[in-house]
């Protein structure tokens, strides 16, 4: 089986900050992996590489076997990449729907033309843009006025709102940092499911998450990191009982200190 | 994340406020309705005076959609747009002179020269947002008159005089006041329908994501450039067509019709009518052109009437007469929902 995302000795620096330092990892179809670590460990820094946002100091990030290393977000996008962002990155004044047909850009389906002669192809690619905006809106099981601006919801909705919009970019490699963040807990019970879903399509889910109790849930594979380097990597089972994470979020002790596994 | 704690605090709307008069507002036949009353200006007054006054609003009008592409929709800050009229402009009025042709015909050439203008002034500031974007294009639109003030080819500081008709097709001569105003009223018709037209496709939207978060918009595959350069591409088209009808209603173009004034008025009547709402700018641009004239009795302080207006507007409504309207219709095939919602409110 090929990886969809290859990523291969990625590092970035920030002046003299390291904030990824060497980290290898590899992700398939349906698998669900974590990139857990402290604050500061260079998650999003990662992230940000892996989707072009930061141009990587060295390494190589592989998609379906495409080099796209340093290439622009967009490119990065169209060879088959989906992400959220750790803060909402919606777009506050437009609709529920229009937010999720940002995600449809790339099919394309009308230009300028078709657009100014409303043409039946025109027609026909607008209609096709709204019933798959309301197609994914339907699979996160957003409930709620779609045709309002993401502004008036209420946080749980537009985090809703955004993987919906990511979801529509069909992409074969979702990204998702911090999709728990400020969730209540049946919000994330709805979420765990939600990744599930995702996963069954075929896609493959990277998240960043702080959950504990979630990521050892949902992950088939736990990278650890910590001040940019790769410091665990395993199933939940292996990495929950590895002293090197253990030490990272507990801070050494002599006594000897046990993962309650909610750090 | 302190936003996003407002948010959640923030008074909900869960339905669109449509009431009666906002549906009449929203309805499709409403850009007839101002077309037919275009159409019907002249039967009330045709004096020479008036035509004048309303050919120069249509034009304004034309000018002001093209700009709402660039800042209402694209959200590019373009503080000399009026420099895309004066290229259109100079474009027709040089080749139809020289070589004897109907200003009709100069189109094609007007188009190109256009576009080049919008590529050259689009390319090198893609990078810049908000205000310093502003200052490169008032830059910009201050070298393009300077430049034509200052070329022989251009006329010098006295410009172009004599510039043939539009089209003579026999005895018939688009040239007369009344006919150039019906073909300019048609021909401004259609580039503001296109223009909202444009802001609802697939385009639109794609500037519209570039406005709001621009990084949003790329990591969905959004090329950001291409789709900035399209918007400054699209409004220069429109400038350059504005400039054709301008040549055709003067028959002279000199620099002094391309100062920042003209730049700032048409940039006053997109915010004034309301950002990214064709309808609202096609209102703001009629006040700002004929809002001066219809202030005439005041004399010396019709200027100070004007400015005190558009002051007043701006405190009270800043979001223009007629914002675009943030809301959609949802599903269902006669927004059923919406309905009730509406009528639940107004109880």
């Amino acid at each position: 089986m090929t990886a969809i995302l290859e990523v291969k000795d990625l590092q970035i620096a920030f002046g003299g900050v390291k904030a990824v330092d060497g980290l290898s990892f590899s992700a398939h179809e349906r698998e669900i992996i974590a990139v857990i670590g402290p604050n500061g460990a260079g998650k999003t820094s990662a992230f940000n590489c892996i989707t072009g946002f930061y141009k990587p100091t060295s390494g190589s990030v592989l998609l379906n076997g495409l080099d796209t290393t340093g290439k622009r977000p967009a490119d990065i996008a169209a060879a088959g990449v989906s992400r959220t962002f750790q803060n909402l990155r919606l777009f506050p004044d437009l609709t529920v729907l229009d937010n999720v047909r940002a995600g449809m850009h790339l099919y394309g389906g009308q230009n300028w033309a078709d657009a100014i002669l409303h043409t039946p192809r025109f027609k026909r690619s607008e209609a096709m843009y709204t019933e798959e905006a309301h197609h994914w809106l339907d699979f996160v099981s957003f409930e709620g006025a779609r045709g309002v601006p993401v502004r008036n919801l209420s946080y749980g909705q537009q985090k809703r709102v955004e993987i919906a919009r990511a979801l529509a970019r069909k992409a074969d490699l979702l990204l998702l940092d911090e999709p728990a963040a400020g969730l209540n807990y049946s919000e994330k019970q709805q979420l765990l499911a939600l990744c599930r879903r995702i996963r069954d399509l075929g896609t493959a889910i990277v998240l960043i998450e702080h959950d504990m109790g979630l990521v050892m849930e949902l992950s088939e594979r736990i990278i650890v990191m910590n001040f940019g380097r790769e410091i665990a990597v395993g199933t939940p089972a292996e990495v929950k009982a590895n002293p090197a994470v253990i030490e990272a979020y507990l801070g050494k002790d002599d006594e000897g200190v046990q993962s309650n596994g909610d750090a | 994340m302190s936003e996003n704690v407002d948010s959640t605090q923030a008074p909900r709307k869960i339905g669109p406020p449509l009431s009666r008069i906002s549906r009449l507002f929203e309805s499709k036949q409403l850009g007839w309705v101002a077309l037919g009353g275009a159409l019907l200006a002249p039967f009330v007054t045709a004096t020479p005076y008036s035509l004048n006054v309303m050919t120069t609003a249509a034009i304004f009008v034309l000018l002001a959609s093209g700009l709402n592409i660039v800042v209402g929709y694209c959200g590019l800050l373009d503080l000399g747009y009026i420099a895309f009229m004066a290229v259109g402009a100079y474009t027709a009025g040089i080749l139809s002179k020289s070589f004897d042709l109907p200003l009709i015909f100069t189109i094609p050439a007007v188009l190109v020269m256009t576009i080049l203008a919008g590529l050259i002034i689009g390319a090198p500031t893609l990078r810049l947002r908000s205000d310093y974007l502003a200052i490169v294009t008032l830059g910009f639109g201050e070298i393009t008159r300077i430049t034509a003030n200052n070329l022989t080819i251009t006329g010098g500081p006295s410009g172009i005089f004599g510039i043939p008709g539009l089209l003579t097709i026999g005895r018939f001569d688009v040239q007369q006041p009344a006919v150039l105003y019906y073909v300019t009223v048609l021909v401004v018709a259609l580039f503001v329908l296109a223009s909202a037209r444009l802001g609802k496709s697939r385009l639109g939207r794609a500037w519209r994501f570039v406005r709001e978060d621009e990084d949003a918009a790329e990591a969905m595959g959004i090329h950001t450039y291409k789709v900035k350069l399209l918007a400054y591409i699209f409004g220069a088209i429109w400038g350059g067509c504005g400039g054709v009808l301008f040549a055709a209603h003067l028959s002279a173009v000199s620099p002094q019709s391309f100062i920042f004034l003209q730049s700032a008025l048409v940039l006053m009547a997109v915010v004034l009518g309301g950002m990214g709402n064709m309808r609202g700018v096609v209102i703001g641009a009629l006040v700002i052109s004929l809002l001066p004239e219809l202030l005439r009795d005041l004399a010396a302080q019709r200027y100070l009437a004007f400015g005190l207006l558009l002051v007043i507007v701006m405190v009270f409504r800043p979001q223009g007469f007629w914002p675009a309207r943030g809301y959609e219709r949802d599903r269902g095939s006669d927004g059923a929902d919406e309905a009730a919602v509406a009528r639940g409110e107004s109880r």
